[in-house]
């Protein structure tokens, strides 16, 4: 095989399914690994020749099987007996390739395969890894290079994650339809945390961390071709697109954080935005409102905006107040504060987010804005205050930049003040 | 005789694609349209979103609307050229051209029954 195209990206698509299905043989994560890597490499002897067959997943799983099989064989050989049970496994070569009509195997095997990668006793950035690793392939020090951190450090992240896994019961059986929504918002849960992981970066080293954001939304798709009629996998995959439209835009020329409303909208991505829209649109019929849907639908007001003057604010207010009842959170109460200020004032706005001192009291973003609206009510010291507590929580230089723009401002008001 | 030459291939892996390969093939096959388009043979050329973009209608007593495409298939229909050709054999030139160095995927070359291009989108 060559051309423009190699066989990586059908290795690479392929992955997840043969992954799943030879986890599913083996209940082993690393023999399962082991043997994709096996099989790739008799695919890469075997296919230039003789060109790739019509279903690559298929053939994955069925060298990959065969081959982790005759290495235990050949094991066993020097070693005693194995007893009966690791042999149950060994049946007909032939049951394999019957693999590839039955895809309903295929969901679970996927589904687990990135349900295993979420244990909530693992910490997000653990889980993200681990995605990243085993689901989506990318080597230690690619994703150690998206982390921003050493590849020793980061290949003992996954080596820890991945023992924790292999010590835990896994889920082998099917699940039943609850255990199965409660996985699918697992996964859909990790999947919207390592988007975040990629998008919130700003600053020199943002463009690392954009393939963070690309996986995400490849495994998001994946997620929803799983399971096509899900209306909150819909509006994830949606709210990462309409999110993703905008990364040419969020960043200037030096790096700075350039605000949504002052952002070049010419600068984003038209296709992913439609594409967003027409998802939505779809997961709207299903009458099931959700978190993911409505993030969405704020994001999509914003996309739907030719200017930032033309954004629907009551709109917004509507989709975050639904938010609120939902799901409610301080950040989702200071989100809706934002649209409050500008349908209402700042003064609204800031009574509105009063009550989130407390709960938000280590949060960047709630003394930026807090800061932003005692600002425009010429409250300038108590917003030099917030500001300055903002600086404090920053963390990227980007961020503490941008809080540090508005302080230079109030330092000049002040200055022709007193002139 | 007006051909539609259908684009078909697993969506994940063109998904797969880093920007840098899409553009290269779609760079590519634009070379190939230009040339079409010279002598006057390139009418609309579509490219599709993913089929989790797609809702079906199945007809019925009570029509169904699904989510998703209408089959479960490892190749989907990504999008589709219509090219107009004196004879299969040209067809299946423009087809080969439009197609070449790619390693995946397939084209399915079907002539027109009925052309209405019509003025209502674009």
């Amino acid at each position: 095989v060559s051309g423009l195209i190699g066989i990586d990206a059908t290795l690479g698509a392929a992955r997840p399914r043969v992954v799943g299905a030879l986890l599913r043989y083996f209940r082993d994560l690393d023999r399962a690994e082991e043997a994709f890597q096996e099989a790739c490499l008799r695919a890469l002897q075997h296919w230039p020749r003789h060109g790739p067959p019509r279903d690559p997943a298929a053939w994955l799983i069925f060298v990959g099987r065969n081959v982790a099989l005759d290495a235990v064989r050949r094991a066993q050989k020097q070693e005693a007996l194995p007893a009966d049970a690791a042999l149950s496994d060994l049946d007909d070569a032939e049951a394999a390739l019957a693999e590839r009509l039955d895809d309903g195997h295929y969901r679970d095997d996927l589904l687990r395969l990135l349900f295993i990668c979420c244990p909530p006793e693992l910490p997000a950035t653990q889980q993200i890894a681990l995605a990243l690793r085993i689901v989506s392939g990318l080597s230690v020090k690619e994703i150690a290079r998206a982390f921003l951190v050493s590849e020793a450090a980061m290949e003992q992240c996954i080596t820890r994650a991945k023992s924790r896994i292999a010590r835990s019961d896994l889920p082998f059986e099917a699940p039943g339809p609850v255990e199965r929504a409660e996985r699918l918002a697992a996964v859909a849960a990790m999947i919207y945390l390592l988007f975040n992981e990629g998008y919130g970066a700003s600053g020199g080293d943002a463009h690392l961390r954009l393939p963070l954001c690309e996986e995400a939304i490849r495994l998001a798709r994946l997620l929803l071709r799983l399971f096509p009629a899900e209306p909150e996998i819909m509006g994830l995959v949606a709210l990462l697109l309409f999110q993703h439209a905008r990364a040419a835009a969020r960043l200037d020329a030096e790096g700075a954080i350039v605000l949504l409303e002052h952002q070049d909208r010419s600068l984003w991505n038209r296709e992913m935005i439609a594409e967003g829209h027409a998802l939505l649109e779809k997961a709207l019929r299903h009458r099931r409102p959700g978190p993911h849907q409505l993030q969405a639908a704020i994001a999509g007001v914003h996309a739907h905006a030719a200017r930032a003057e033309d954004t629907d604010w009551a709109e917004i207010e509507r989709h975050y107040a639904v938010l609120e009842r939902l799901q409610p959170s301080p950040v989702v109460t200071l989100n809706r504060a934002v649209a409050v200020a500008k349908l209402r004032g700042p003064a609204a706005a800031l009574a509105l987010i009063e009550p989130l001192a407390v709960p938000l009291a280590g949060y960047f973003h709630f003394f930026g804005i807090r800061g932003a609206l005692l600002m425009q009510l010429g409250r300038a010291e108590e917003a030099r205050v917030a500001f300055d507590r903002a600086i404090a929580l920053a963390r990227t230089p980007a961020e503490a930049a941008h809080i540090r723009g508005h302080l230079d401002r109030l330092a000049a008001e002040a200055q022709a003040a007193q002139k | 005789m007006l051909y539609a030459i259908l684009c078909y291939d697993d969506e994940t892996v063109v998904e797969g694609w880093s920007k840098e390969q899409d553009d290269a093939v779609i760079a590519k096959r634009r070379r190939v349209q230009e040339k079409l388009a010279a002598q006057g043979r390139l009418g609309p050329v579509v490219r599709l979103m993913p089929t989790t973009a797609a809702t079906t209608l199945r007809s019925g007593p009570e029509p169904l609307v699904l989510d998703g495409p209408f089959a479960e298939t490892k190749e989907q229909l990504l999008g589709f050229y219509i090219v107009d050709c004196a004879t299969l054999d040209d067809a299946i030139a423009a087809a080969r051209e439009l197609k070449a160095d790619e390693t995946g995927g397939a084209f399915e070359i079907r002539p027109l029954r009925l052309y209405r291009p019509g003025d209502g989108a674009g």
